[in-house]
């Protein structure tokens, strides 16, 4: 290449970096910079009526896993805010698996339709997506509670005799969450049956596998991008979710959304709020590495 | 051991392997419904080579993918050493297959792609290993062991297939059409290849193919199919020299045909020439077929037959002679090239036509 060519070939790398400063700039105002203002905050002391005092402070950070009990005049172990956590990411960890239960034949089904079939179906899918979270989260509460559809429907049929206490549980957190986080389950791992090859189960009926294990062998194995994709779409929202558990939880049943939203309004405790988002993000981030770890480890080991 | 072959005019000492018996596939329903096989019974006998040839949409692949279990008959009955498995599923049945498109697992290695079957059947750790090296060693792709299938020619892949579906020593290995995606060069080294695993492995080969001419190279039998019918079987020769009828003659080779009325012993052309066919009866209509290679061109005066040259087509060893008879009727002679040269014919020149001896045959419509 001569000197001159490398130059255009510089020049034009340069224009290129030119084109991204308006990406550039957004993702440090919207995504980096009102995180860097909650990293800060989370270092700050809490002002009584709200906001924060510029004064430096780790009372935020300790308040995550330590309470200061005013009677004994000491601090204790938060047991409350480990709960809070711990909900969080079991009740996300199930609605994954959930999702993914339920996902997993309506999208085997919807990819094994004929092609012309499929944008029908998948449109279907996606049609809740297109109403308002809120509203489909109390149609949830209408169906679930205990005058709801369910219980009068099951009372009706002589089941049971008394309504089941399903709204204002974990349980119908977790109903909750997996309807509203379905669809990010089933949109990603359409995408990667639609594309396996059906000749394959033929191929493993073929060599003496039964149903049962062709799935175990054959079909999980293939389709895992897209159930490592389904899934960190469906853990990431869950763990951070707050319409649902306020709605179908009713107060009772926290999850970290909720208690974040508590220390801003009513906790008038800003630092713990930030230092709380902080923490979210930090599970988030530690979840994924690990996730994203084994499933890599398992495809390197893939190569003998 | 074979109770049944007597009546099936099979001799008792051939041990039939697979027996397919009346059987009859539909598609659709209805109006639409499409026979894939029509009546279909064929006996494939134990360590052949037997090959199902036929065009498109014959019925072959329909009748290989009844043998794996991929599909229920409609009507009549499979049996694998004279046991009835017309309802087993395909994972119950000791047959393996070799895809057209190969079908290997992209997630697996080439080892592990070929334990695969072993693996499913509960082998032993030690014999799976054992026996899958030992299948890298017959198709000699030892050196690919750990790679991706998707890392391999297309020639490779077509190895690991077959060595995947022989590893777990099936008494029946299903062939379907695994050599079309191969260009010429590697389907002619793949077709000795089968062979010699087949020799050497003393498995049943059931090969689904559309290609005569891979047909009688590599088959101890062959069964020409057209229309959801079996229409011959025999060995290449056979089926060559003495083709039933006339979808059999014209699929396989080239094949020169004559119609007329039939008389004792011979058959009158539209011309008037009357050529002689050992058997034939005096009445009705009748089509007689000669090879190109069969047919000696002459002065005029000498022939049966009396035909003007048309074109003529040079292709190195022979040179194919274009003729047409007084009525129109177009026939190809073949004609092997002299050391010096060309046929020394010329286009629109007079010739007489012989036949060699015993070279016309009487065919079905």
């Amino acid at each position: 290449m001569s000197p001159a060519e490398q130059n255009a070939v510089r020049q034009s790398a340069r224009n290129g970096w030119l084109l991204s400063v308006p990406a550039l700039l957004v993702l440090a105002l919207a995504a980096s910079g009102p995180l860097l203002i909650v990293v800060y905050y989370s270092f700050l002391t809490a002002n009584d009526t709200g906001g924060v005092i510029r004064q430096f402070s780790l009372e935020g950070w300790r308040g995550i896993f330590l309470t200061y009990d005013i009677f004994d005049e000491e601090y204790r172990l938060a047991d409350a805010h480990l709960t809070i956590f711990w909900r969080s990411v079991w009740l996300s960890l199930t609605t994954t698996l959930v999702t993914f239960a339920v996902g997993f034949p309506t999208a085997w089904f919807i990819a094994t339709r004929p092609a012309q079939q499929r944008a029908m179906w998948l449109f279907l899918i996606t049609i809740p997506f297109w109403t308002n979270l809120l509203i489909r989260t109390f149609a949830i509460n209408e169906v679930i509670r205990n005058e709801g559809i369910l219980n009068t429907a099951l009372i009706w049929l002589g089941v049971i005799d008394r309504p089941l206490q399903i709204v204002y549980t974990e349980t119908a957190v977790l109903i909750g969450m997996a309807y509203v986080y379905l669809p990010l389950m089933v949109l990603p791992l359409y995408a990667t049956i639609e594309r396996f090859d059906m000749r394959l189960l033929e191929a493993s009926y073929d060599l003496y596998a039964s149903r049962w294990r062709t799935l175990r062998r054959v079909i999980l194995p293939i389709v895992k991008p897209g159930i490592i994709a389904g899934s960190i779409l469906v853990f990431v929202p869950s763990l951070g979710a707050y319409v649902t558990p306020r709605v179908l939880g009713g107060g009772k049943k926290m999850m970290i959304g909720n208690f974040i939203e508590l220390q801003f309004l009513q906790g008038k405790n800003w630092p713990l709020g930030a230092a709380l988002s902080v923490t979210l993000l930090i599970i988030v981030m530690g979840a994924l590495l690990i996730y994203v770890r084994v499933a890599n480890r398992d495809r390197s080991s893939d190569h003998g | 051991m074979i109770k049944y072959g007597d009546e099936l005019g099979v001799s008792v000492a051939d041990a039939v392997t697979i027996s397919a018996r009346n059987v009859v596939k539909a598609f659709g329903q209805g109006a639409g419904t499409v026979r894939a096989l029509d009546d279909v019974s064929v006996d494939i006998r134990q360590g052949e080579f037997f090959t199902l040839l036929g065009p498109s949409g014959c019925g072959k692949t329909t009748l290989l993918r009844l043998i794996a279990g991929f599909e229920m008959p409609t009507d009549g009955t499979i049996l694998l050493d004279g046991a009835d498995i017309t309802t087993l599923p395909p994972n119950r049945r000791p047959v393996n297959t070799v895809f057209q498109s190969y079908a290997l697992f992209p997630h697996l290695t080439v080892a592990q792609n070929i334990a695969f079957g072993l693996e499913m059947l509960g082998k032993p750790a030690a014999e799976v290993k054992a026996r899958t090296a030992q299948m890298l060693a017959l198709v000699k792709l030892e050196a690919m062991a750990g790679r991706k299938t998707s890392q391999l020619s297309g020639g490779q892949q077509q190895r690991v297939a077959l060595a995947r579906a022989l590893a777990p020593q099936p008494k029946v290995l299903l062939l379907d059409e695994p050599l079309s995606a191969l260009d010429l060069k590697l389907r002619k080294e793949m077709q000795i290849e089968l062979k010699r695993l087949q020799t050497e492995t003393g498995i049943t080969f059931v090969f689904v193919t559309h290609d005569q001419e891979e047909a009688l190279t590599m088959s101890d039998r062959i069964a020409v199919m057209s229309a959801g019918k079996i229409q011959q079987v025999g060995t290449a020769k056979e089926i060559y020299i003495h083709p039933r009828n006339r979808f059999v003659a014209s699929f396989i080779g080239e094949t020169n045909f004559l119609t007329g009325t039939a008389e004792e012993g011979a058959l009158r052309l539209a011309t008037g020439e009357r050529i002689e066919v050992p058997g034939l009866k005096a009445g009705g209509h009748a089509t007689v077929i000669v090879r190109p290679e069969q047919l000696r061109l002459g002065p005029a005066a000498e022939g049966v037959l009396r035909a003007k040259v048309g074109s003529l087509v040079y292709f190195g060893t022979d040179t194919h002679c274009h003729l047409a008879l007084a009525d129109g009727t177009e026939l190809v002679a073949r004609l092997q090239n002299p050391a010096s040269g060309e046929a020394g014919l010329g286009e629109g020149q007079e010739v007489g036509i012989r036949f060699a001896e015993g070279a016309v045959q009487r065919v079905e419509d």
